[in-house]
Formats: C-alpha cells, sequence, structure tokens
C-alpha cells in the first residue's frame, strides 16, 4: 500500500478548479504593476545618483565675489588671494579670466556682451581639499582684510538640489507604495471573485472536514504564483525597456540618469517576490474572509 | 458521538420542528423517516454541523456545537461520513479523488490501493478517471458513499442514500452499510422508502424515527 505525504501530495492544490478569468486577470495586474514599479525604483535611484552628483560637484568648490571700485579692484584680488592661499583646507584658488565670466553670462544676454562697459564684479573660484575648509572663519577673515569680498561656499544652491532629490526619491517611494497598494486591491478583487466563482467547491471542502487553512491555501498558493509569475515578465520587460532608454550623455539629467548601474540592477530582482507576498497576503485575507461566511 | 439535545430548527421564522432529542451512539443504526419536506435534511445537516440550531443544544463526540470553532467543526466533520442526496462532487475532479477528497482535505495520507479497494467495493472499479458528471445517477451515489467511509468515520449519514437505485442496488448499498455498522460506526439514513427499512429491520437492530408533527418520534408497528 502507497500512501502520499499530504503536505506534497498535488491533489491537494488541485481541489480548486483551474484557470478562470482571473489567473490571466492576476498575471496582468502582476506585470504591469511590476513594469511600473521598475520605472519609479529606477527613478529614486536616478534621483539619489543624481542629487549625489551635483552636491558633490557644488560641494567642492566655492566662489569669493570681489565687488570694489576699479582702483582697488587689483589690490582686494591680491589679499583675496593671500587669505584663501592661507586658509587650511583650500587646495587651490584662482582667478577667473573675464572672458569665462563672459562665456557664463552668455546663455543669458548673448554673445556680444560689452563686458568691458559692465562693472561686474572679480570673481576667485575656490577649490577645497578633502577635509574643507572653515567657511565662518574665511567669511570673518575677510570681511576684515577684503571688505568688498564675499565668499559663497554654494549652500543656497546645493540645499535646493538635495531638497528637490528628497522629494523625488520621497515621490518614487510613494509611487512605489501606491503601486503595491493598487496590486494587492486587485489581487484581492481577483481571488474574490475567484473564492465567489468557487463557492461551491469550497462548501464541499467544509462538508468533508478540510480546515480553513487547507482551503485558503489551495487558493493563496495559485494567485502566489500567479502574482510571481506576472510580476517577473514586468520586471525583464521594465529592465530591458530601461536598458533600450536611448544615451542623451551628460546633458540628459534625469533622463540619461534613468536605469541602474553596476549592482543597482539587482535592485528590480527583488520586484517578484514582494509581488508574490502582497498577493499572498492580499489572497489570504480575501479567502479568510470569505471562509467565515461558510459553515 | 453526535447528540441533540431539546433542539428546534426551522427557516424564515417558521419553525420545522422542536424538542428534538437524539443520541447517535457507538454502533446504532437509525432510519429517518417523514414526509417530504418534514424536515430529514434539516435534522441531518444539524447532526454534521453545515446548520446551527435555532434552540437546544447539539454535542460533537462529548463537544457543543457552538464551542468547537471552526477548526473543531471541520476536525469533528472528519470523523462523520456524509451521503448527500445530490452526492456533491467536485465535477473538475476524477472520481478516484472525489473519493479520497477527505484524506486530501483533511490533510491526511492517502493509501492509493484503499481507495482503489473501496472504489471496487462499491463496484466503480473502472471509472477512476471518470469525471462525475459523466456517471448514472446510481454510479454517482455508490460513489458518494464510497467518499463517506473512506475516512473509517465514526458516524455515517445518509440523506436518501438509494433515491437513484434500481432495488437491488439499493438492497447491496445497504448491506455495505449494514457491514459497516457491525464494524461500530452509528449509522443514520434519512428516507422515505418504506420497503427499504422493511428488508432492513430483520438484519440489523435498527431504531425507526419519525418526523410528525413538528416532533421526532419513534416509529410504531405501522412499519
Amino acid at each position: 500500500m502507497s500512501a502520499r505525504d499530504p503536505r506534497r501530495d498535488p491533489r491537494a492544490l488541485r481541489v480548486v478548479p483551474p484557470a478562470g478569468q482571473s489567473a490571466w486577470l492576476t498575471l496582468l495586474i502582476a506585470g504591469a504593476m511590476a513594469f511600473l514599479c521598475v520605472f519609479a525604483l529606477a527613478l529614486s535611484v536616478a534621483a539619489d545618483r543624481l542629487a549625489a552628483r551635483w552636491g558633490e560637484a557644488l560641494s567642492r568648490t566655492a566662489t569669493v565675489r570681489i565687488s570694489a571700485p576699479a582702483t582697488q579692484m587689483d589690490e582686494q584680488t591680491a589679499i583675496v588671494l593671500e587669505v584663501l592661499r592661507t586658509t587650511p583646507g583650500v587646495a587651490s584658488a584662482r582667478v577667473i579670466p573675464v572672458e569665462e565670466q563672459g562665456a557664463l553670462l552668455e546663455p543669458w544676454f548673448g554673445p556680444d556682451l560689452p563686458l568691458d562697459l559692465l562693472a561686474l564684479p572679480r570673481l576667485v573660484e575656490v577649490t577645497e581639499a578633502p577635509e574643507g575648509f572653515d567657511s565662518m572663519g574665511l567669511r570673518l577673515r575677510l570681511a576684515a582684510e577684503a571688505p568688498g569680498a564675499v565668499l559663497d561656499d554654494h549652500t543656497r544652491w546645493r540645499r535646493p538640489l538635495v531638497e528637490a532629490a528628497a522629494r523625488l526619491r520621497a515621490l518614487a517611494a510613494l509611487s512605489m507604495a501606491l503601486i503595491g497598494g493598487a496590486t494587492a486591491a486587485m489581487v484581492t478583487l481577483a481571488a474574490s471573485a475567484s473564492l465567489a466563482a468557487n463557492a461551491q467547491v469550497i462548501g464541499v471542502l467544509r462538508l468533508v472536514g478540510a480546515r480553513d487553512r487547507f482551503i485558503a491555501r489551495a487558493f493563496v498558493r495559485r494567485f502566489t504564483l500567479r502574482a510571481l509569475i506576472g510580476a517577473a515578465f514586468g520586471t525583464a520587460a521594465g529592465m530591458g525597456a530601461l536598458l533600450a532608454m536611448p544615451d542623451a550623455g551628460e546633458s540628459g539629467g534625469l533622463l540619461s540618469g534613468l536605469g541602474f548601474a553596476g549592482l543597482e540592477w539587482l535592485y528590480p530582482l527583488a520586484v517578484p517576490p514582494l509581488a508574490a507576498v502582497v498577493a499572498w497576503a492580499a489572497t489570504r485575507a480575501a479567502a479568510f474572509r470569505v471562509l467565515r461566511g461558510v459553515t | 458521538m453526535i447528540e441533540l439535545e431539546t433542539v428546534a430548527h426551522g427557516y424564515d421564522g417558521a419553525e420545522l420542528f422542536s424538542d428534538v432529542t437524539l443520541q447517535l451512539g457507538d454502533g446504532s443504526f437509525h432510519f429517518l423517516t417523514g414526509p417530504s419536506g418534514a424536515g430529514k435534511t434539516t435534522l441531518l445537516r444539524l447532526c454534521y454541523g453545515e446548520l446551527v440550531p435555532a434552540r437546544g443544544s447539539i454535542r460533537f463526540f462529548g463537544q457543543e456545537r457552538r464551542d468547537l470553532g471552526r477548526d473543531g467543526l471541520a476536525l469533528a466533520r472528519q470523523r462523520i461520513g456524509v451521503v448527500h442526496q445530490d452526492c456533491q462532487f467536485l465535477d473538475h475532479l476524477s472520481l478516484r479523488d472525489n473519493v479520497a477528497l477527505p484524506l486530501i482535505a483533511g490533510e491526511r495520507p492517502v493509501p492509493d490501493q484503499d481507495v482503489d479497494d473501496l472504489m471496487a467495493w462499491v463496484g466503480l472499479e473502472g471509472h477512476a478517471q471518470a469525471l462525475p458528471p459523466t456517471l448514472s445517477g446510481g454510479e454517482r451515489q455508490r460513489a458518494a458513499l464510497a467518499r463517506a467511509v473512506i475516512t473509517s468515520p465514526a458516524v455515517l449519514l445518509a440523506d436518501e442514500p438509494t433515491g437513484n437505485l434500481d432495488w437491488e442496488m439499493s438492497v447491496r448499498l445497504l448491506s455495505l452499510l449494514i457491514e459497516l455498522n457491525r464494524m461500530g460506526t452509528a449509522v443514520l439514513i434519512a428516507t422515505h422508502d418504506l420497503n427499504l427499512i422493511r428488508t432492513t429491520k430483520p438484519q440489523v437492530s435498527a431504531r425507526v424515527l419519525r418526523i410528525a408533527g413538528r416532533k421526532l418520534q419513534l416509529a410504531g408497528a405501522e412499519l
């Protein structure tokens, strides 16, 4: 006499009839949601990377702006350069040539700007050493020795960038949470429809002595597997779409950075298991809710 | 094993029966008769816990129905075999899997040879892979009996088990039930077939109960 291990008996899973519209619906929902989730994840990663790049570039440099009468400009510049040379944490300092200043203003005023007629302040670009400098101390020294010089350490530029990046990350996280919630809601609907369609099956199973967990398991396994498979396809499609994004180079900003780099490509691989967990929880809750109404 | 004490039940406020007291003890054999609509099926449904009585109490294997909880009720049902009037199969499963369903659903090992032997016992050895909708009424009824006894239940409840059978098959099925009863299984059969009861009575010490006038009574000598 042969007896199968009840936990491994495939007949336990077959007690629920196969297929039905809910099967396709779950596959489709999981696939679509995983596809969107990969993009939200990519957006989050890209925002993070871009903010880090901008922040790093801006935090490594500072500018000293010298506004003084033309007769004192060279003298003030020399003082500023000397102060900077003797300031710990300053790697180098250079006066930005007039032509370079013109290039900076060209996008706003055009190429024919008469720079020699304008009383432009002189700009000194300061490059920080890795240990950084004491900006408050430097400001005080400049105020004392070169009253027309103002230090701009780019804090006011950096802060909005960091805030924008944080908001982008929060938006991406919110998107992923919404995707997860929508997936759970739709899987719940599909599972409820399947449970309703199989009311007679559930009734018979209860009458022959099945416990709720046995009946729920038959539905939960099926929906979890469908969500896993659907999400795997959706994730693969999302990753493929990111790979196929055209390279817009550095000028593309966020657009060109939308994707993963190196080990970041492992992040989206977490999407299918997460979708399966969401489907598992949603189906289990739906199944037990329905079963409470069956004696 | 199953005890009903002053049980009353009805539908939509109308009482079907009241003050029903019944004990299905070890090795007992009961017939339940009465006109259509008298409440035979309802009484059976109370006996396997599908219904909760409006009044009175029902105990399964010493435990009050209301205190059992869902898992407790399921475990009690694993010790009760039921032959439903409409058989209640899962139409997408083979007959063999339907017969083994109480074991599968009860998460118990399925002894394949026992299932085959049981199907042969009820004369369905050639129908193992058939789907229930392809079977005749009599075959379905026999398969329902096989499913009811696959777990060697302590109590067997049968609702018109011979309703779709010819006389010869009815007698054969009854002899199977008597055989089970002799092995200690308590049997309760709801039927309106008085000939069947008369045929069975000489072979087994059976009590015949009748639902009449909303009461459960012991049937008299008219049988």
